[in-house]
């Protein structure tokens, strides 16, 4: 065995080779960090041009692309593979395993998403522009009235498909077969739950995206009609198609996170999670539901009333999984020892800023009310308050929490602290005016608004750039704590935390758990 | 349990590539044939029968009379004079009424267009029979040329009481293309 412990190759060629899970981690998670920042930026185009009103810095058709851009980059660059990039460094570590299940295909499912996201951002600069549909690419509009370019974007939909899919695969390989002896799935780290259900959910719903593309493809090249009235087809059949998986997906997003706060939580409140199986089960709830509430992101398109009761009930009852887990964070810091370190910081606003785009998606699941609410401002604040104060928010509370593990160097804490209270202002501040405006009738993907939503505008524009500017405090501070922080070699960076990641030594070596431990 | 390999992190992932080629092939083989049945069945987006209905002789119901109003509208860049000779009509159920639409083709070109009908309320359109429409068939126009397109219809006389009102809408568009390339088949 001895002879074959080694460390990582040298040189750039072990970057492109490696099959090793915490290279492949790394990859991903400095991959997404680069979109982030790209998509990121896109968002400082779309709000520096809505600080005024009226036509300022960019043409309304670059605006389209900006926020069409925004949301693919954001969603499909930066959120999903970073939590890509934390289950392939923590899942193995977590079970006990000394690797992901299919160490190639791993590196190829990685590999697969640079150069489609430099294809999908070369687009910008083809004639006609970029695709400018919205995320959500609606057809006709992602279709008849189209850029040239849409065709380059459904391809690279179909190549990050298939990454997603790959990655799915091999973390279910990986949990179903690779657990340490003794760690029986009522045992795992509730990380690796939430990963494994998340991992199934793109398995089913991906090839949706893929199929919905592929006819978006043969629309607009091989002459057939699926999403064209005068052919017979139906624009609204895009809709089902696309929210069929677009439910799902955005579970797939916030599952991680989920998995995330409930690995921090009990760390910092020195207790074990409170009502670990409800936890999983509600997890799993979740999961099955979002397979039967599409249509509440479309209740204006003209559904029969029982379609609209269906999907209203059925949405209202996600509430119930989720009050679940919020109520078991919370209880599990009742009479903890608790202590506020930046990754309990990120946690705290994560579960203050969820529960209030909770609790406005449940308002926008009420279907009647939802006709007002429906394409404004205000479902541009819900689903941020999910995506970034959910999502985002706890993945920055991982990076905290695990850098030190990884790298064998703790995060400067003021730091860390500053970057906090900093993006947790700039948040609200770019967010919370959204609801009043989308309330008063400001519809989303707008260049131009009437004059009375300035001054809120500004003040959202204004908290945007801070929640952007704090995001360069983040990339110092972890680029700092890799070249320069304390080392630190304690097995144990946090002295609440459980879990098998814990008892190796930091910084993590590059190979771990070759011989399976014991779970007791 | 089946088995797929030997080994088991391949089997895993055997069943799980089984499974993603399952579920592309779920939207085209479940999802779209579902929504148009789906369609049919309840009537949504108002969608009226696609071929002729074959009329079935009833008594007209005289008790009542019901408001048909035409509504015409073309599709985006559709440069078609297209419209109703008649927008409103007061028809008994049962009875089988006729009207005519016209179109003229103003551009250079010959053309070929399609229209497309919907019902407003929606839960009319089971209701609402055409024995003869010219929405069955596409309609081709020599350059600067127009044509009249006739229209013949039954409204079922266990239509529900409460609907007074139906309105049939017709969007014209342009299929040129789509006629030329003649693979236009779904």
């Amino acid at each position: 065995m001895g002879d074959h412990h080694h460390g990582p190759a040298k040189g750039l060629t072990r970057w492109i080779t490696t099959t090793n899970h915490k290279d492949i981690g790394t990859m991903y998670l400095w991959f997404s960090f680069s979109m982030f920042i790209l998509g990121g930026a896109f968002a400082m185009i779309i709000r520096a041009e809505l600080f005024q009103p009226g036509m300022q810095l960019i043409e309304p058709a670059f605006f389209n692309q900006m926020t069409t851009m925004h949301g693919l980059v954001m969603v499909f660059g930066a959120i999903m593979p970073s939590f890509v990039g934390l289950a392939n460094w923590m899942i193995p570590m977590m079970i006990g395993a000394p690797d992901m299940a299919l160490p190639r295909m791993n590196n190829l499912s990685f590999w697969i998403l640079p150069p489609t996201f430099l294809l999908l951002a070369s687009t910008l600069f083809m004639e006609g522009g970029a695709p400018a549909a919205g995320w959500t690419f609606y057809a006709p509009l992602s279709t008849t009235y189209a850029p040239p370019s849409v065709t380059f974007f459904i391809f690279s939909v179909h190549l990050l498909g298939v990454s997603s899919i790959m990655g799915s695969i091999n973390i279910i390989a990986t949990v179903m077969n690779l657990r340490a002896p003794g760690m029986t799935y009522m045992k795992m780290p509730l990380f690796v739950w939430t990963w494994l259900i998340t991992a199934f959910l793109l398995v089913a719903v991906m090839p949706v995206l893929a199929g919905a593309v592929t006819m978006m493809l043969m629309d607009v090249h091989f002459g057939t009609s699926f999403f064209s009235a005068a052919g017979g087809g139906d624009p609204v059949l895009f809709q089902h198609v696309f929210w069929f998986f677009g439910h799902p997906e955005v579970y797939i997003i916030i599952l991680p996170a989920f998995g995330v706060v409930s690995q921090i939580i009990p760390t910092f409140s020195r207790k074990r999670l409170f009502g670990y199986d409800s936890m999983v089960y509600a997890t799993a709830s979740i999961a099955f539901l979002s397979f039967i509430v599409w249509a509440h992101h479309m209740y204006t398109v003209g559904m029969p009333v029982a379609g609209e009761l269906f999907f209203m009930y059925a949405t209202m009852l996600i509430a119930v999984p989720t009050g679940v887990k919020v109520f078991n964070w919370v209880t599990t810091m009742w009479r903890g020892a608790m202590t506020f370190e930046t990754p309990m910081m990120f946690c705290f606003g994560f579960l203050i800023l969820f529960t209030i785009g909770g609790f406005t998606g449940l308002m926008l699941a009420i279907a009647p009310a939802d006709f007002q609410y429906h394409d404004s401002y205000f479902v541009v604040a819900h689903f941020h308050y999910v995506m970034v104060a959910g999502a985002i928010f706890s993945m920055t509370a991982a990076i905290y929490y695990w850098l030190p593990k990884w790298c064998g160097r703790m995060y400067n804490e003021k730091m860390g602290q500053a970057h906090f209270w900093v993006s947790f202002v700039g948040f609200n501040l770019a967010f919370f005016p959204q609801h009043f405006v989308g309330l008063a009738g400001m519809p989303r993907r707008i260049p131009d608004y009437a004059l009375q939503f300035a001054d809120f505008n500004m003040l959202s524009s204004i908290g945007a750039f801070i929640y952007g500017a704090s995001q360069i405090m983040f990339l110092y501070n972890v680029i700092a704590t890799i070249r320069s922080g304390t080392p630190t070699s304690e097995e144990k960076t946090w002295e609440g935390a459980e879990g098998l990641e814990w008892t190796i030594p930091t910084p993590a070596p590059y190979h771990t758990f070759e011989t399976p431990p014991a779970v007791k | 349990m089946l088995q797929l390999s030997k080994n088991p992190t391949i089997d895993t992932a055997a069943k799980l590539v089984v499974v993603t080629v399952a579920m592309f092939a779920f939207v085209f083989v479940v999802m779209v044939p579902l929504y148009d049945v789906l369609c049919d069945a309840l009537g949504i987006n108002g969608k009226t029968n696609g071929e002729a209905y074959i009329a079935v002789n009833v008594e007209v119901d005289t008790s009542r009379e019901i408001k048909i109003q035409f509504v015409a509208s073309n599709n985006a860049g559709m440069p078609w004079a297209f419209g109703p000779t008649v927008k409103l009509m007061r028809v008994n159920p049962g009875a089988v009424n006729d009207t005519v639409f016209f179109a003229s083709n103003p551009t250079q070109q010959a053309m070929v267009a399609q229209a497309i009908p919907s019902i407003s309320p929606a839960r009319a359109a089971e209701y609402f029979h055409k024995t003869e429409c010219f929405c069955f068939n596409q309609q081709p126009l020599d350059g600067e040329s127009s044509a009249e397109m006739p229209l013949q219809f039954i409204v079922d006389q266990d239509l529900p009481d409460d609907i007074k009102t139906i309105t049939l809408s017709y969007t014209i568009f342009d299929v040129t293309d789509m006629a030329n390339s003649a693979v236009a088949s779904r």
